[in-house]
């Protein structure tokens, strides 16, 4: 026993170091994904039998409005939630400076990203309060109408984006700081001597080598976007009427609230909306997959 | 150094900047600092509609209200007892299997180390309805070490990601040299390699603690008693209770959001670190 460890325990040992790991990540994570999958072709109220249904529940998605919604405010979240990268960029640039105070300045700008975000869910209600907020207030000065953003359905959802855009610009903020910390010193004096400045420098001789700090942005950025769930469910639990649910919320609402146990249809609007990350991690996974063969 | 630095510009533009940067923060943090003042003001001021004034007094007694008259101080400890044992264990968790991935080169090593990392990446919806039953069957639900259980093992797939590329640079020369000397491989993870590994132990602990004090969605699908709920599942429902009471919506806020922001301060450089590896190379 002690000879065959000896002389194969470089092959064992790393499936011993694994298996611990292994073992929970496969129950808790990819078992369950396959479980989804399969719980998506039954009608199932997470009690009694399960009843096959086939594709029944993905037919009934295809005509489902509320299920459009979901799915047309995700698109919107996505697009608007990448605003955070150029903000977070532009935030980063103007703090990269080394006055006094600097350090506890930056740690202070950060700050929305270390909070919960019920905790933003519920700042931002507020500020959007009818009759009080201040937001509310400022439009009303500005433009003379009150609007209720998060009781319009034309508003809401942008409404709960510009919450969900204050913790992620933070973070993509410390991103570029980072990044812009590590920026060759030797390449930027170069380029000035050549003339460069203001947005030719930025764009030829300071964003190439911001790529790395830049993929994660887009990374964290896009994976935030597809997962809002809780700023949707604190601000407004998916209301007025059903015009800011998301795909993660409408599953939710769908599987687990006052509306009804249908896991099977829940299950196949996670399918769905896992099918739509999954085409954004393989691209992420493609891409880290070639800078690891490249080493 | 991009941008310019500052000191090579004229005396007034390094005057504007002074004062642009802290005029900047403080529009940054408005929607915070409205909440801490309202957490603070007296509930006759909101009556009054006096929102946005100084408040009359400073009512620290709202803090006092707070926790008397809801289950806060449970909620806060379920938090503690839910994210302590997560941490510890996805750290322990990741330090194994990060060190499996860095030092062998085995067939499917880098297959292994993807599926972590797009474990890491699924939405949480595609996991509900399987872990949430799973719990129940295990007689878990409802407990924090049912809540604990699950966060371990998902929070595995982003620690094992850090930890990888954190054994990766350091010297190989160090194991090379252990195994010339014939020291096991047990003994080369817990004698050679670990007490390298403290900076990013540090640093995923940092991180960890603030994302499972955060999270929402799991407290809400795996609890729902004021016993064992945590503080962001119960925030939401006092929210649900305290209609039109600012005041104490905000106190509750301010305590939710203290332990994070605490751990934050404390361990700034760490959480940083952690942040960005993988952004700096």
């Amino acid at each position: 026993m002690t000879d065959f460890w000896k002389s194969n325990q470089r092959r064992i040992a790393p499936w011993l170091f694994l298996a611990p790991g292994l073992f929970m990540f496969a129950v808790y994570v990819i078992i369950p994904i396959f479980q989804s999958l399969w719980i998506s072709l039954y009608d199932w109220d997470g009690l009694g039998a399960k009843v096959w249904i086939g594709t029944a529940n993905y037919v009934e998605l295809w005509d489902d409005d509320a299920f459009y919604t979901s799915l047309k405010n995700n698109v919107i979240w996505l697009i608007l939630y990448l605003l955070a990268v150029p903000a977070g960029l532009f935030i980063a640039i103007f703090l990269n400076q080394t006055i006094t105070g600097m350090r506890l300045y930056k740690s202070l700008f950060f700050f929305p990203f270390v909070i919960s975000q019920v905790v933003v869910g519920l700042i931002f209600s507020w500020f959007y309060a009818p009759d009080f907020g201040l937001f509310y207030k400022l439009i009303e000065l500005l433009t003379g109408q009150s609007i209720a953003i998060l009781a319009d359905d034309r508003f809401v959802t942008y409404g709960i984006i510009a919450a969900g855009l204050w913790p992620q610009i933070a973070y993509v903020m410390i991103l570029y700081l980072t990044g812009l910390n590590n920026v060759a010193p030797d390449q930027i004096e170069a380029a000035r001597l050549d003339g460069a400045k203001g947005w030719r420098m930025l764009w030829y001789v300071v964003l190439p080598q911001l790529r790395p700090a830049t993929f994660i942005a887009v990374v964290v950025t896009v994976i935030g976007a597809l997962r809002s769930f809780d700023l949707v469910s604190i601000m407004t639990d998916g209301g007025p009427y059903g015009s800011s649910r998301v795909l993660s919320f409408y599953m939710y609402e769908q599987a687990l609230s006052e509306y009804g146990y249908r896991m099977g249809y829940g299950a196949a609007i996670a399918v769905v909306l896992f099918a739509i990350m999954m085409v954004f991690i393989s691209g992420f996974i493609w891409k880290m997959w070639r800078d690891e063969s490249e080493r | 150094m991009f941008p310019r630095p500052i000191e090579q510009t004229s005396a007034p533009a390094q005057w504007l900047y002074r004062i642009a940067v802290p005029v900047a923060l403080i529009l940054w943090l408005l929607p915070l600092i409205g909440v801490a003042v309202t957490s603070v003001r007296p509930a006759s001021d909101l009556a009054q509609g006096n929102y946005f004034g100084m408040p009359s007094s400073l009512a620290f007694s709202n803090y006092r209200d707070v926790f008397a008259n809801s289950p806060m101080g449970a909620y806060m400890l379920n938090s503690f007892k839910v994210t302590i044992p997560t941490v510890i264990g996805a750290v322990a968790l990741s330090c194994m299997t990060g060190f499996a991935l860095a030092i062998y080169r085995f067939r499917s090593n880098l297959l292994v180390f993807f599926l972590f990392v797009a474990g890491n990446f699924v939405p949480f919806q595609i996991l509900m309805v399987p872990v949430r039953d799973l719990t129940l069957h295990l007689g878990m639900y409802n407990s924090w070490y049912g809540l604990a259980l699950f966060h371990i093992a998902f929070q595995t797939g982003f620690c094992t990601l850090f930890m990888r590329n954190f054994i990766k640079a350091l010297p190989f020369e160090l194991i090379e040299a252990a195994r010339v000397e014939g020291v096991s491989e047990v003994r080369i993870f817990w004698y050679v390699v670990l007490p390298l590994m403290r900076p990013a132990i540090a640093a995923l602990s940092v991180l960890i603690f603030t994302f499972i004090w955060n999270d929402f969605f799991w407290a809400t699908v795996l609890s729902n008693s004021p016993e064992s709920q945590p503080i962001t599942a119960g925030l939401s429902s006092l929210n649900g209770q305290w209609i039109a009471q600012w005041h104490l919506v905000s106190a509750g806020s301010i305590l939710a959001a203290v332990p994070p922001v605490a751990m934050f301060f404390l361990m700034q450089r760490h959480f940083i670190a952690g942040l960005t590896l993988g952004a700096v190379k």
